[in-house]
């Protein structure tokens, strides 16, 4: 069964742009991704869209439905009305490129600030242990996607450029925390956390949760346990005078700092 | 577009660039959302701030905070110039001229401020920073939580250990329920059901605290060395995967108990006993 | 590091000039420059960093998005973490029957032997793997694989495995040039120069000067209207490789996955990974049948379960019982499952029914199946734990790709290195589920270093590029744009060709072929190339889809003409080639090879036979040896020659 669907999609580049209006003919069972593919193919050849696998696992569709940050791909059309208007325009965290592309650059410096896993060397038959208890709660920030959703809606830089210098932004806390958390990494990177990163910078206001598409629970498992985490190294006054009286400090797990 | 040219944007961009800035999509309207995304935050607006003019009312009231056999969680443990059977730990701040609540409310209200549960709400509701996802806030600048005073909001867990002790109290305040007005064991009525209710929803309340649950386990890097811990620590997950939950209904339980109180000590009404 | 510039380049691109400054094309010299970062082109860009070299990774899409992160089942490699008994021996062998004999045994070889440490390698670099109970990493059933071998992480190991190749690739520092897109390798004589292609974002064009290209660009699935493949999957690694004179081997070798989703519409064709069937997923027809059982062929029929019981205890006792059919290796699958479709048994959406719902508890099913249960949910509204799932074969793997040489990976033309699905040889006609990660890691670590060592043996007479083939690599990029100008009423839309190309793939050259539509399918695809020299594309450089399209295409037509031309001359059935004309595999098919190479005017494909090379006696000992005595689950017994059975067409 097919429908004519209304669609205000955002064209322009960063120069300027404005919503226009399409109508659509989709089919039922279709998602928003669909449709502007429609689009691209019959009406507007040049639409710029990124998309690869088109099934909520690459993480390239983002963009912002009816303004909510969302994966285009996994966003079904039986989720709205047949007559309601679906408005997508480019994630407005970031520079905006083209139409529905935006240069999400922010995301991959980041990423090279963030140093890497160290882990010890491996046991005597060459092979790792770890229990599988010990990687659960690292394998679930693995889960994640890169889809930027998270950087996109969280307002510390959403609603402040100037911010960016400063925050990591809530998929590199969830890095941060995995790093922090597994069980062999050998670098203890509660102070990069909080400076580099500027964890400090979060209010846990938690849009970053909301807008997983991989149902990640940012603020509770990651953000909040590496907020503690620092607390442990810098707002505890037993540490503190620990450190003051020159007791070794346990703290850091046999850890160094990079 | 020009990329160079963009970033030079950037660097020369006001401060207050968000959504609107000029490196981002032009579009004027601050959200797209057609949701009604502002009715959370209102209903948890208008909820805390008649929640904190009922508390602020009643704490500096410094009287009808005690019926026998009940005695108001604001008031407890009552530690100065208490009525007669409310000091169940003595008087040490018996010279403290003002309302015996203030002398101990700060532990549980400095418990709720720094909770990462109403962090999100009185930022959202009260502060606006953000209103709602994807709805741009009207701050020009913003520090989070680096600076003072939000970043003694750092210091949760030490506002955890005293909640825990307020825990405590309360739980014994509870036991202390089950007699009559003449303190004789063995009675209960509706102010201990309700007190019951109430210390139960604070004991989840504190338990589900995300500093609980680092310091249960959550801190450690092997659960595996540490089974109990570990144990210790699902639990906790668990409960704190409803912490919101009973940040709410533990502040009504509250609220409620003084009422139920403050009613029965200024003879509005009169308890109902159950045996 | 190779760049002149590279305080000017955009942070996360590599893009180094506007789209609208004027004059000068953006140059980058490099040692290697490894195209695709996939799992394989990481994999050979951080060998050739570590050999030294100067890199540059090309890719089409952002860093992190390649088609890997589809891959879920796991990465096959004989650790023996849950059977001590598996060894390399036995994943070579797996591996050859698997592939009915067609593998270059020297790939087969070095994959099997190799491969357990290119997955410790993994574990170093940050990958977090499900464990064993004591603590090692975990590995579980597969399709064709005799025992637990794949290493895996839920069912979304290839995101584990991008991840970390990534995250490995950033702390190095390796260059990534990203929304490149490159058309032509550039030649010195008969050596490779470097690379030509364009940014996807302006529509400059860029060059990049090295001896050593590796390509490591993906499959071919996009030229199939069903396919689990994303748009980039348009061959064009296979196509450049022709185009600058090597060849390609093994095209009629098309893997069509057996269970890819075929409702919704939007969705058809999406994977759904083995692990259901390797976790106890069985499949059903409308009838409620079981039908497996009744598609087993003689080569498998030692170790495949006959009965539904033995089969039912094959899961908690693998010692004793036979393998359940659900778990043949894929072209078996896919073919009993298109055959029970033909035959009037499908679902209403034309599938067939995969269950685990009846079989294991909903927690199980979320716990061991997770994105396979998000992804129904979401997509289809589908509770895999409540009902069945509806599937249907669906193109999934191209077995051929660049003829290379198994150790160093060189293609025929000096410089330019193959690595991953681009690459042929290694599956031979049929690949087993988790070789293919396998593979990545194994030829990608190869190929990086045999291209870095290369490089710097170039060092003293580097190859460099000539401005005259710039020119033409330009004009021919520029050609959709010029065409709109001349064409006369009406050009054609690249989304209509594509679209057309992709339906008449599917009808002609899809799972089930004979010659006469092979033929009909050649004559399509000559007339979609004339169709494609009268392309209009809208608009201007900038972030064109239309433009990229139109160029992409010319590799999906080079390649789609590759594969139906090998399909049409192998006159036999074989692992991921079935005709319908000729049902059995033939013995003398099983010597030989297909190549094809550019033909002389540069537009088709001619094609070529080819011994297969010849395994060592050594290694034929694997395939005739008798069962080990108290080895119940008996490894087949027939030489390899005679695979006479077994098609059921």
């Amino acid at each position: 069964m097919s429908y004519d669907l209304k669609m205000r999609v955002w064209r322009g580049d960063s120069g300027g742009g404005d919503l226009g209006d399409y109508t659509v003919s989709v089919e039922t069972g279709e998602v928003v991704l669909d449709a502007i593919h429609r689009l691209q193919a019959t009406q507007a050849g040049d639409l710029a869209v990124r998309w690869n696998c088109k099934a909520g696992k690459c993480g390239s569709c983002s963009a912002e439905i009816n303004g909510r940050p969302r994966l285009m791909c996994m966003t079904r059309l039986s989720d709205f009305d047949e007559s309601e208007t679906i408005t997508v325009t480019p994630m407005r965290a970031f520079p905006v490129i083209r139409d529905l592309v935006t240069d999400v650059s922010f995301n991959y410096e980041k990423a090279r600030e963030l140093p890497g896993v160290e882990l010890g060397p491996r046991d005597a038959d060459n092979k790792r242990r770890m229990m599988q208890v010990d990687v659960e709660r690292g394998q679930e920030f693995r889960k994640c996607i890169e889809c930027f959703l998270c950087q996109d809606t969280c307002h510390v830089i959403r609603d402040h450029e100037d911010n960016k210098q400063a925050f990591a932004g809530p998929r590199f806390f969830l890095r941060y925390a995995e790093l922090d958390m597994h069980p062999l990494d050998t670098h203890d990177r509660r102070a990069l956390a909080q400076e580099a990163a500027g964890i400090g910078m979060c209010n846990i206001t938690k849009c970053c949760t909301e807008v997983c598409p991989e149902g990640i629970k940012i603020t509770d498992n990651a953000i909040i346990p590496m907020k503690e985490r620092v607390v442990d190294r810098k707002f505890d006054p037993l540490v503190w005078l620990g450190d003051k009286i020159g007791l070794r400090n346990k703290d850091n797990d046999g850890r160094v700092e990079p | 577009m020009v990329i160079q040219n963009m970033n030079s944007e950037v660097a020369m961009a006001s401060t207050d660039a968000g959504v609107t800035g000029p490196t981002r999509a032009r579009i004027e309207e601050k959200t797209l959302r057609e949701d009604r995304w502002w009715l959370a935050p209102l209903a948890t607006f208008i909820v805390f701030t008649a929640f904190v003019i009922y508390a602020t009312w009643r704490a500096f009231m410094g009287s009808d905070y005690y019926a026998s056999p009940y005695l108001s969680p604001f008031y407890s443990p009552c530690l100065g110039d208490c009525v007669d059977g409310a000091s169940d730990f003595g008087q040490p701040f018996r010279a403290f001229p003002l309302s015996a609540a203030l002398i101990i409310l700060i532990f549980p209200l400095g418990f709720r401020m720094t909770c990462y549960y109403y962090r999100k709400a009185y930022y959202r509701a009260f502060w606006l920073s953000p209103p709602a996802c994807a709805v741009a806030e009207p701050h020009k600048s913003y520090s989070g939580e680096t600076r003072l005073p939000l970043i003694l909001n750092n210091l949760h867990r030490w506002f955890w250990y005293a909640a825990m002790v307020v825990a405590v109290v309360l739980t014994y305040d509870t036991v202390l329920a089950f007699r009559n007005e003449d303190h004789e064991w063995g009675h209960m009525g509706l102010g201990t059901l309700l007190m019951i209710v109430n210390v139960a929803l604070i004991w989840l309340y504190t338990l589900s605290c995300h500093s609980c649950r680092h310091a249960v386990g959550g801190r450690l890097r092997h659960f595996s060395k540490h089974p109990v811990r570990y144990k210790l620590w699902t639990w906790v997950s668990r409960l704190n995967g409803s912490h919101a939950k009973f940040a709410w209904y533990s502040l009504f339980s509250v609220a409620l108990v003084d009422l139920y109180v403050y009613l029965l000590a200024t003879g509005t009404i009169d308890d109902v006993r159950f045996f | 590091m190779g760049s002149a510039h590279e305080g000017t380049r955009h942070p996360m691109t590599g893009n180094e000039m506007s789209g609208s400054s004027r004059g000068g094309m953006e140059h980058h010299t490099f040692d290697v420059v490894v195209l695709g970062a996939g799992g394989a082109g990481l994999r050979a860009a951080i060998a050739a960093h570590d050999a030294g070299a100067r890199v540059a990774i090309v890719c089409k899409s952002l860093l992190g998005k390649a088609h890997t992160v589809m891959a879920e089942g796991g990465i096959a490699a004989s650790m023996g973490n849950v059977y001590p008994d598996d060894n390399w021996q036995v994943h070579f062998r797996d591996t050859m029957r698997g592939g009915k004999m067609l593998n270059n045994w020297r790939m087969a070889q070095l994959h099997a032997q190799e491969a357990p440490e290119r997955v410790m390698e993994l574990e170093d670099w940050g990958a977090l793997f499900d464990r064993t109970d004591d603590g090692l990493i975990s590995q579980r059933d597969f399709g064709g694989h005799k025992y637990a071998r794949l290493a895996h992480v839920g069912d979304r190991t290839g995101l584990e495995m991008i991840r970390t190749l990534q995250q490995r690739a950033v702390a190095l520092g390796i260059e990534v040039f990203m929304e490149c897109t490159v058309t032509d390798i550039l030649k010195d004589g008969d050596r490779v120069a470097g690379a030509f292609g364009y940014w996807r974002e302006t529509g400059r064009f860029v060059t990049f000067e090295a001896p050593s290209v590796v390509l490591a660009t993906g499959g071919i699935g996009k030229s199939f209207k069903v396919t689990s493949n994303s748009w980039e999957y348009t061959g064009d690694g296979h196509a450049l490789a022709l185009r600058a004179g090597a060849s390609l081997i093994n095209m009629e070798f098309v893997q069509f996955h057996p269970t890819g989703m075929v409702w919704p519409p939007s969705v058809k064709g999406l994977l759904v990974t083995e692990s259901v069937r390797g976790d106890g997923g069985i499949l059903k027809n409308s009838e409620g049948t079981r039908f497996m059982f009744d598609y087993i062929p003689e080569f498998f029929r030692a170790e495949t379960a006959d009965t539904i019981e033995e089969a039912d205890r094959w899961y908690d006792d693998k010692k004793n019982n036979r393998r359940p059919p659900e778990l043949l290796p894929r072209d078996e699958v896919a073919r009993a499952i298109n055959s029970e479709i033909k035959a009037g048994r499908g679902t209403p959406h034309g599938g067939i029914y995969l269950d685990i719902a009846s079989r294991r508890s909903p927690e199980f099913i979320r716990r061991r199946l997770p994105s396979m249960y998000h992804q129904f949910k979401e997509l289809a509204d589908v509770d895999i734990t409540a009902e069945p799932m509806e599937i249907g074969p669906t193109c999934h793997y191209v077995m051929g790709g660049v003829e290379v040489d198994a150790d160093t990976e060189l293609s025929a033309v000096t410089g330019l290195y193959a690595v991953g699905e681009c690459s042929g040889g290694m599956h031979g006609s049929n690949r087993l589920g988790g070789n293919s990660l396998s593979d990545l890691l194994v030829f990608g670590r190869r190929a990086g270093e045999s291209a870095a060592a290369y490089a710097v043996s170039t060092a003293s007479a580097p190859p460099a590029i000539d401005p005259v083939d710039v020119k033409a690599a330009e004009a021919s990029a520029l050609a959709p744009f010029d065409v709109a100008a001349d064409a006369q009423g009406g050009g054609e839309n690249p989304y209509t060709i594509q679209h057309d190309l992709q339906q008449s793939m599917n009808d002609l050259v899809g799972i089930i072929r004979t010659a006469e539509e092979l033929s009909a399918s050649l004559g399509a695809i000559e007339e979609f190339k004339q169709r494609a020299s009268r392309m209009v594309v809208e608009g201007h450089r900038q972030y064109n889809p239309g433009w990229h399209l139109s160029l992409d295409l010319r590799n999906m037509l080079l390649v789609s003409e590759s594969i139906a031309k090998a399909a049409l001359a192998r006159e036999e059935s074989r692992g991921g080639h079935t005709r319908d004309d000729f049902p059995g595999p033939d013995p003398v098919w099983g010597t030989k090879n297909l190549v094809v190479t550019l033909d002389a005017d540069g537009s088709g494909v001619d094609l070529h036979e080819k011994p297969l090379p010849e395994m060592p006696a050594e290694l034929r000992t694997f395939f005739e040896e008798p069962p080990a005595a108290g080895e119940p689950k008996a490894p087949s017994v027939e030489p390899v020659e005679t695979p006479e059975e077994g098609k059921q067409s």
